[in-house]
Parts: structure tokens; C-alpha cells; sequence
């Protein structure tokens, strides 16, 4: 058949290719299903196997409790799906409304979701990437890999890059009792993602948990012996660390390349998409057919100015694939857009850390609740006055409320008083780096927006955008 | 059996780490870790956590037995 006709035919009989396998692809699939869609589904994915959760591979699978393999993730119905496995998608062609794959096979569609996610970013020299003990966790195959490696017992761990995964995998590593030195380029870890102050009191998490931490410097050379083994990591000071093991956890690289000349909006920052998960073109308008979701996604969110946001989050996951589905099958008029405030977690050091909406979208960030020397409690960050973010260690429960804060465009410092609030509470710069650093630390991206508004320049904290 | 949790709602109430101790592990006070594919001897106690859990963040896969595996193959 042709294209969607109307509504109730496309519903009927449409054709859907979901490109990307793993959580939003596969919630996309089973919300395509529930909403009633009758039509044909094709999963497409590059790995073997069906889709599985990736949190638990840099945490209870390096610590041996769970196996890599056994993270497959839960289904809540079958999908009646044709699943073609083991081969990425090389191309989109939006003109014969095809999808080409890399061992040149084509799969029409009458819509398409593209939900190809990330990869974790390789070390820069080939060769020294290639070292026999040189690693990076994205897939089960690379936390198994690991996990093998650190149960022979390496005499020194080190991990270059201290973003969440990189604090979750050095974690880990201690749990099992393994010598630690994490490397990072910033002042601190997490300053990428949650700013200078936060990452001090992740600084000292992972010291207390003796961790060796260096930051402020750069990895410039893994050297391995004859045999082709990692054994030596060199500094941009000239200092320099033996290890056994380095993890390279220098972030991600959106999966993107495969959509280059498709004439879509479709770059290292991501799919760019209306708020209502289409993908919009070169020119900047939505297509009709075309969705995207999950890490690949760059949607504008109204509460942050509209500008286009890459959340690598689970649930950021969840919910595009679930309104992605429901835009898919429905009418111009039923459709619905992506509002929810965005939610991250994180668990270091037997340490909860969350977080509820952007925190680099701030130029201030306060402590509103409990004591950072306990490393229990909740920090407010705002933006020109008003809050936009918080970020919560070991107490959860509170960030209900801020969320209400940051939906309703709150007074930052917020003004409320909150149960156990620190007696010197003071607003302070958030300290979050340029650009350069924030692609390779942070899971929540401001990456710009597709027009320019006049009516407001720029916050000062938005790393995204900020000296150009 | 799979089981997911969605660690966005968890708050670290903790009744899953109670009600099914081989599946969830408190890893500090608040922080859930867990077992994404429990033996099948843990359906009743995973179950009943999922079902006490007080945000509701525990998913634990609906199919049928009869439905398993399901469609995913190599081409």
C-alpha cells in the first residue's frame, strides 16, 4: 500500500519501521501496538539479541551481581513485529520512502522513527584504542569484556573521564577492592552535567571512597608493551599512571551519520524535532512522516526558551517513544507534545543523585536542604531569576516539589521555606564549562534552537550555546 | 523472568529490598540496585514488590510464558 490515506487506514494497514532496538524503539513499539495500530512493524537494530537496559551494565554487571546477558528489558505485550538484527540502518531516503540498510537491503515504510541512540566515544588514536585492556562500556558486550578484566584482579583501574559513567564504573571498581585513578579534564567530576559546586562534593565522594582523583588533567598517551598490552597512561603534565585497565568514558557520539544527505535536520547534536517529536528538515519544517526519540532526539521544550535539548535520560527514553508512538498514529488535531521536565538519576558510591530538569540551563545554584559534607541534599539551580533545575543526593523524595518550581517558572533563590534548610544558604555562579567539555560530560545538551528569538538573548550558564 | 525499574520514580522506600532481598539490594540508604533477570523460584516475592512498591516503578514482563522467546532473531 501507499501512504496513510487517513488516520483510521494508516492505523489499519500502515507500514512502520522503527530504526534503533533498544528501550525507545522497543516502548515505541509496544505504545504503537496499545494505541491499536493493526499495520506492519519492523524493528531495526545493529546488535544481536533482543532490546535490553544499558544503566545496570556500568553498575551491578562490573560488579559481578548480574550477568551482561541478563539484562533484557521486560515486555508489557507482544508486538507481532518482523525484527531485523545485526545490521544498522546506512541510509533514509525520504523521496521513495525507504530505509536502506548496511548490507544494502531497503525496507519501505509509510513512517518512520528513528530512535538509533548513541555510542560511547572511542580514544582518539586507533592504535592505542586497540591495546589489549582499553575499554569503553556502552553495549553488554563491552560491560561483559570489562567485567572479565576486573575480575582477574588488574593491579590499577584507570578511567579517563569522570561524567556519570565514569563515577559509576570507578565505583564499581571499588566495590570490588581494585586500586582506582579517575582522570578528568574539568575541575571535577560531573562539572559537565551538574556544575562546579556539585562536582566538589562529587570530588569528595570519591576520595572519601579512595578513589585516586586527578582532574585538571588531560590523557594524552595510552602506551602498551610488545605484547600489545595497555600498561602506561601519560598527562599533559607529564606525569604519568601504570594500570592494567582504562575505560574510556569520554561520553557518547549520536548515531546519526547514517541520516547524512536524507535532508533532514540530522547532525552530532541529534534529530532536531518539533516538541511533538517530528523530525524537522534541512529548512526547519516538521515532516509529516518522520519521528525521532529516545538519545538521538533533540526536541525543544517551552519551559527552557524552546531550544533544542539532547537528553541521553531513561526516562527521556520512555516518555518521546510513548508520545512519538501516539503523534504516529493519530490525527493532526490528537496530537500531543513532549512536556514532561526532565528526569536523570544516577548511583555512585552508594550515593542517589538525581535530578529534575536541566541544570545546564543555569547561571545560579543554591543549596536549599540538608548539609553537602553529609552528601545528602537537594541543590536549586535558576536562570535569570527563576528556577530551572534541581539535583538531589540521598534525598529523592523532596524533588516532587521542585519540580512544581520549575514548571511553574518559580522565583530562584526559591523563597519557600524548605524542611531542614541550611542556615547560610547563598546563590552561587553554577561553574559549568564551555562547550568543549559539556559535550563530553553531560547527558542533558543545550544545543541552540531552530529560530532565532529576539525577545531574549542568551542565559549565561547554557553551556550549549555560550562563546560560540 | 525480566524485571525493570524505573529509577526516575524510585525514591528508595526500600519494600521491594524487604519483600524480595535476592532481587533488590539497597546500595546505601536510598539507592536501589537489582536483578533484571531473577530465577523464576522469585516470582512470588518479586511480584509482591512490584505490587508494594509505593511509586509504582517496578515493571516486571507480562508475556506468557507460551509468548517467550519472542520474535527478536538474527536475519
Amino acid at each position: 500500500m501507499t501512504s496513510a490515506g487517513t488516520p483510521r487506514a494508516f492505523k489499519r494497514d500502515g507500514r512502520v519501521v522503527v530504526v534503533g532496538a533498544s528501550l525507545a524503539g522497543l516502548r515505541a513499539a509496544e505504545a504503537l501496538r496499545a494505541e491499536g495500530f493493526t499495520g506492519s512493524l519492523t524493528m531495526i537494530g545493529d546488535e544481536l539479541g533482543e532490546p535490553y537496559d544499558r544503566p545496570p551494565l556500568s553498575k551491578q554487571v562490573l560488579t559481578g551481581w548480574v550477568r551482561a546477558g541478563g539484562t533484557t528489558l521486560p515486555r508489557r505485550r507482544g508486538l507481532d513485529a518482523e525484527w531485523l538484527l545485526g545490521v544498522p540502518a546506512g541510509g533514509l531516503d525520504l523521496a521513495t520512502k525507504h530505509v536502506r540498510l548496511a548490507d544494502g537491503r531497503c525496507v519501505p515504510f509509510d513512517r518512520v522513527l528513528i530512535a538509533t541512540g548513541v555510542r560511547a566515544r572511542p580514544w582518539s588514536v586507533e592504535s592505542e584504542a586497540a591495546l589489549d585492556g582499553v575499554f569503553v562500556v556502552r553495549t553488554r558486550e563491552h560491560a561483559e569484556s570489562l567485567r572479565r578484566a576486573l575480575a582477574a584482579g588488574p593491579s590499577r583501574v584507570l578511567i579517563i573521564g569522570a561524567g556519570f559513567t565514569g563515577c559509576e564504573i570507578a565505583s564499581a571498581c571499588r566495590e570490588r577492592g581494585l586500586p582506582v585513578t579517575v582522570a578528568e579534564l574539568a575541575a571535577a567530576p560531573l562539572t559537565g552535567a551538574l556544575g562546579a559546586v556539585i562536582g566538589d562534593v562529587a570530588a569528595d565522594l570519591q576520595r572519601t571512597h579512595g578513589v585516586d582523583l586527578r582532574c585538571g588533567v588531560e590523557v594524552t598517551r595510552l602506551e602498551g608493551d610488545a605484547r600489545g598490552r595497555f600498561r602506561r597512561a601519560h598527562f599533559g603534565d607529564g606525569g604519568t599512571v601504570d594500570a592494567d585497565v582504562a575505560v574510556v568514558a569520554l561520553g557518547s557520539i549520536r548515531n546519526t551519520e547514517w541520516l547524512r544527505g536524507s535532508g533532514l535536520a540530522a547532525g552530532v547534536w541529534g534529530v532536531a524535532c518539533d516538541t511533538g517529536c517530528r523530525a524537522l528538515d534541512v529548512s526547519g519544517r516538521a515532516t509529516e512522516d518522520v519521528f525521532a526519540a529516545g538519545d538521538v532526539a533533540r526536541c525543544p521544550h517551552p519551559l527552557y526558551e524552546d531550544r533544542l535539548i539532547s537528553l541521553e535520560h531513561w526516562a527521556n527514553a520512555v516518555e518521546q517513544a510513548e508520545v512519538a508512538a501516539h503523534n504516529m498514529v493519530s490525527a493532526e488535531a490528537d496530537r500531543r507534545p513532549c512536556l514532561s521536565i526532565p528526569v536523570f538519576w544516577s548511583i555512585q558510591f552508594g550515593v542517589n543523585i538525581k535530578s529534575v530538569g536541566v541544570p545546564t540551563f543555569a547561571d545560579e545554584v543554591v543549596v536549599t536542604q540538608g548539609s553537602v559534607d553529609d552528601h545528602r541534599f537537594v541543590a536549586a539551580y535558576g536562570c535569570r531569576g527563576r528556577v530551572t533545575a534541581a539535583v538531589s543526593f540521598d534525598s529523592a523524595k523532596w524533588l516532587h516539589h521542585y519540580r512544581r518550581l520549575i514548571e511553574t517558572a518559580a522565583p530562584f533563590p526559591p523563597r519557600c521555606p524548605m524542611p531542614d534548610q541550611p542556615a547560610d544558604a547563598r546563590p552561587v555562579p553554577v561553574g559549568l564549562p564551555g562547550p568543549g567539555l559539556l559535550a563530553q560530560g553531560a547527558t542533558a545538551v543545550v544545543t541552540g534552537r531552530t529560530r532565532v528569538s529576539a525577545a531574549s538573548g542568551p542565559c549565561t550558564g547554557t553551556g550549549g550555546r555560550r562563546a560560540g | 523472568m525480566r524485571v525493570v525499574v524505573d529509577l526516575s520514580r524510585c525514591e528508595g522506600y526500600a519494600q521491594c529490598a524487604f519483600l524480595a532481598p535476592e532481587a533488590f539490594r539497597m546500595h546505601g540508604e536510598e539507592a536501589l540496585m537489582y536483578d533484571p533477570g531473577p530465577d523464576d523460584t522469585q516470582r512470588g516475592p518479586v511480584l509482591r514488590a512490584a505490587a508494594a512498591c509505593p511509586v509504582q516503578a517496578i515493571l516486571v514482563d507480562r508475556l506468557e510464558e507460551r509468548d517467550a522467546p519472542v520474535e527478536a532473531s538474527a536475519p
